[in-house]
């Protein structure tokens, strides 16, 4: 059962897990993680650490592992509250297991993304419940909207209550704000030498397109990383993926290479979206594009069955298809490592 | 490349309904007088309906008289909308949850494309003459 929650994270795999990682210490990090797992590289070599308990706090401390330069955030994503079929009739409870263990980890994270889909229909009694759970983890948090959190009203009532401003405490650290439309809901911010950039890709749609980002924002994207250095590390998170994951099923942005046009000269970057509800990884030279689970259901794999519905998995199942990620700058070159643990225990 | 075994329980659900709405219009299609003569075929009906299913709009193009009323069900578990591709939008449902359902009077002969303001992949076309 153990072994099979290994399988199921497709980030550990993705992280190039060592095939002479011995199976003793592997089965000791399963056992601390319970199916959650936190990959790092340290000089290549790949390290499993828990995502929460005593054991992996010991561990971190003893191998060095996290220091004073550490920066640590987790990403939740598609909480979608207010959904209530199969496989998960209670999209609140998944998500607040996944504060809890946001809450509850040894190495307490700086702040956390949110990459959108907080509500299941935009209405505010959605917005409600999922922003006092999230508030639970006692973590700063910032938001993108995803499609179904901009329905009818084009994200009004949710940059209303999550823009950049109202969400976050310390409004000194965001850099920069859509000069002309606060609502329009880009941002960007620094932590740690980190570059931190939300963008905006689920509004203006078009009739036959994917996601959408816009001259408007791709404008401020290219003054934004104007006068960085290229070896400053870039974090970037929007809702739907910004490369052509699936465009039969919409999984994408129209734009979207538009906006990686600007990215790619940058020695470090990393985007996160969730939208599609399970982990899947493109790497181009320099750029780790990174899809999320969702805490509410799965998603199929692309292309496989009628449409991207709900995937109807068992209720025993469930907790395996659903997740959040932990994301730590360790390293000198700025890359960071990536762990996605999932909601079984 | 698809598995069947995942096809099959995702469309599980929807089956009965399915097979219920076949059931009901079939006993509807034997209850009516007989055979439409040839040229039924190109009538436009006054009223039309859209099904929405699998992240599609059935049919994609409906065509109706002036003054038709059209109506459009959500059968997903996913919401969708019926969006007018127009600016100004001609029409706009909001959020349709599952089996919710929107309608709109067709009063001016034209073509009205549409799409579903969640996943804009999605979209349809009604003719109006």
């Amino acid at each position: 059962m153990k072994r099979r929650a290994q399988r199921d994270d497709g980030a550990a795999r993705s992280e190039g897990v060592s095939p002479s990682m011995s199976r003793r210490r592997a089965m000791t990090c399963l056992a601390w993680a319970g199916g959650g797992i936190l990959w790092t590289l340290e000089g290549g070599v790949p390290r499993g650490m828990s995502l929460g308990g005593v054991a992996a706090s010991a561990a971190q401390t003893a191998s060095g592992a996290v220091s004073g330069n550490t920066l640590s955030f987790v990403q939740i994503s598609d909480s979608h509250i207010g959904f209530n079929k199969a496989p998960n009739p209670d999209p609140a409870a998944t998500l607040q297991s996944a504060i809890e263990r946001i809450r509850g980890a040894a190495q307490r994270p700086a702040f956390m993304l949110h990459t959108g889909d907080v509500s299941h229909l935009s209405r505010p009694e959605e917005f409600d419940i999922a922003q006092q759970i999230v508030n639970g983890a006692g973590l700063e948090t910032y938001y993108v909207p995803g499609e179904h959190d901009v329905i009818g009203d084009d994200g009004r009532a949710f940059f209303a209550r999550f823009s950049s401003v109202s969400s976050v405490s310390s409004v000194s650290r965001i850099s920069r704000i859509a000069p002309d439309d606060r609502s329009t809901g880009w941002y960007s911010f620094d932590q740690q030498g980190v570059h931190f950039i939300a963008l905006v890709n689920v509004l203006n749609l078009k009739p036959g397109g994917m996601g959408y980002l816009g001259d408007t924002q791709l404008a401020w994207l290219a003054a934004d990383l104007k006068g960085r250095t290229h070896s400053t590390p870039l974090v970037v998170f929007a809702h739907m993926p910004l490369w052509s994951v699936y465009p039969a099923w919409g999984w994408g942005t129209d734009d979207g290479d538009r906006a990686l046009a600007l990215l790619r000269p940058f020695g470090s970057v990393t985007v996160l979206n969730g939208h599609i509800h399970q982990t899947l990884q493109k790497v181009e030279g320099n750029v780790r594009l990174q899809t999320a689970m969702s805490t509410a259901f799965p998603q199929p794999a692309p292309g496989d069955g009628p449409g991207p519905g709900p995937l109807k998995v068992e209720a025993s199942q469930l907790g395996r298809t659903l997740g959040i990620r932990r994301v730590d700058f360790t390293s000198l070159d700025g890359a960071p490592s990536l762990g996605d643990a999932t909601l079984a225990s | 490349m698809q598995s069947p075994h995942l096809r099959t329980r995702a469309v599980q659900p929807r089956v009965w309904p399915g097979r219920l709405v076949i059931t009901v219009s079939s006993l509807l299609t034997l209850a009516l007088p007989l055979p439409l003569p040839a040229s039924a075929g190109e009538a436009t009906p006054n009223t039309g309906a859209v099904h929405i299913e699998n992240f599609t709009f059935a049919p994609a193009t409906l065509t109706v008289k002036a003054g038709a009323r059209v109506t459009w069900i959500n059968r997903d578990d996913e919401p969708h909308t019926v969006t007018s591709a127009s600016t100004p939008r001609a029409f706009a449902s909001g959020a349709l949850d599952t089996d919710a359902a929107f309608a709109f009077t067709f009063d001016k002969p034209g073509t009205y494309p549409y799409f579903c303001a969640v996943h804009p992949h999605m979209t349809g076309v009604i003719v109006v003459k």
